[in-house]
């Protein structure tokens, strides 16, 4: 492992998230923190995950998207970022796809994903 | 107070994620065996200097001359070598190792290396040159630098004019850049943003000249043996607890044991007595 891979490895331990088990096409409930002010609080922001970028590493993110008042809105994480309070997969998507940007461009009954009711955690995995 | 920087070598980009949520890029660059191999004195060669040295280099490959140079100061051959001036205060004896405390968290430095060479480039890259149009009867020469100057007064192409040419590979300076980390143990400067130079090239880092010279910083550098110093220091200190620590047990054990026997003697002094 050169030193850089290391140095990652090591961030990630000591962030200590945990991090579910999830894919594009999977609904998701991120907890985010929101600073107002001096105040801080959890914001919830549910959509469908559409691409997840960069692995598992330290440089990782994901994208969320959902519909806002009728309006698509999308949202990048970084995976590990200190400001994602939890990651909660809210319902396991079947998609045949890894980045789901096809989704944009549709609404309503074409923009579904059907559920992954055959769903099972990897091995070695607890999701 | 002018004082050596360190040569260093580029080890890659990653991110720091802070406490407040915010990401930093980070350059890790990477300080190995970094040893002064000479001095310069103002009697012997007019200016005041540390040479360093760097890294490691197989002694077949080093030349008989270098190998001498190195033989002088009892040092292996190294890699790379660079000299930094320095005032005659800050001066650091020949085979000291400096260490990754020489620079702290929060410091700016300045940081040269060459940058990646680009080959012979046009103007558009070489110089942020704008191009010609798309249409409107260009042909061929979309990417070309247009005109280059005037008519027969002049006649000539003045001398500087941004050209296409050969680009990169070239000694840069990026200047300001904050250390975010260091890490004495493995020799790691984690420097905020990029530096010039591809992944394994050797650069040097300096304090930085556009900010005011720090006043905790470690002068004449932060040296290995004094850093071993003051870790033996702590060390005996702690063994010296320690030892007080064991002999004030020992001590105590001792006084008990005295105490049973005393005891004990006068338990066998009564039985005696009964008898």
């Amino acid at each position: 492992m050169d030193l850089i891979a290391e140095l990652e490895a090591e961030q990630v331990a000591a962030l200590g998230k945990d991090i579910p088990d999830f894919k594009a096409g999977d609904t998701i409930r991120v907890g985010y923190k929101v600073t107002e002010g001096t105040r801080t609080r959890v914001q919830n922001y549910e959509g469908v995950c559409i691409a997840r970028k960069n692995g598992d590493g330290i440089a990782g993110s994901f994208t969320v998207r959902k519909i806002s008042f009728g309006e698509g809105v999308e949202r990048v994480f970084p995976l590990h970022s200190t400001n994602i309070e939890s990651i909660e997969v809210v319902r396991r998507g079947r998609v045949r796809r890894a980045k789901l940007y096809y989704l944009r461009a549709r609404r309503g009954k074409s923009a579904r994903i059907a559920e992954d009711t055959t769903y099972k955690p990897k091995s070695g995995a607890e999701a | 107070m002018l004082r050596s920087g360190v040569i260093a070598k580029k080890v890659g980009m990653t991110r720091l994620f802070m406490e407040d949520g915010k990401q930093i890029p980070v350059t890790v660059l990477q300080l190995d065996k970094l040893q002064v191999v000479a001095q310069r004195t103002a009697e012997t060669d007019g200016y005041t200097a540390v040479q360093l040295g760097a890294g490691t280099a197989k002694v077949k490959r080093v030349s008989a001359p270098m190998r001498g140079h190195y033989a002088k100061s009892k040092v292996e051959p190294k890699r790379k070598l660079a000299e930094f001036r320095v005032d005659p205060d800050n001066l650091i004896g020949v085979g000291e190792e400096i260490i990754a405390d020489h620079y702290f968290e929060g410091q700016f430095v300045d940081v040269t290396g060459t940058s990646i060479g680009k080959g012979f480039a046009g103007a558009m890259k070489r110089h942020n040159f704008g191009g010609l149009r798309a249409s409107h009867g260009v042909s061929i020469s979309h990417r070309s630098h247009g005109s280059t100057g005037q008519c027969q007064d002049p006649g000539r192409v003045f001398k500087g004019k941004k050209m296409a040419g050969h680009m990169g590979a070239a000694r840069v300076t990026t200047q300001n850049l904050q250390v975010v980390k260091t890490d004495t143990d493995r020799g790691l400067i984690m420097v905020k943003g990029a530096v010039p130079g591809s992944k394994g090239g050797w650069v040097t880092i300096k304090d930085a000249v556009k900010k005011p010279f720090p006043e905790n910083a470690i002068l004449p550098a932060a040296l290995k043996s004094a850093s071993d110093e003051a870790a033996k220091a702590a060390e005996e200190a702690a063994a010296a607890a320690e030892a007080e620590a064991k002999a004030a047990e020992e001590a105590a054990a001792a006084e008990e044991a005295a105490l049973k026997e005393a005891e004990a003697q006068i338990e066998a002094e009564k039985k005696e007595g009964e008898e």
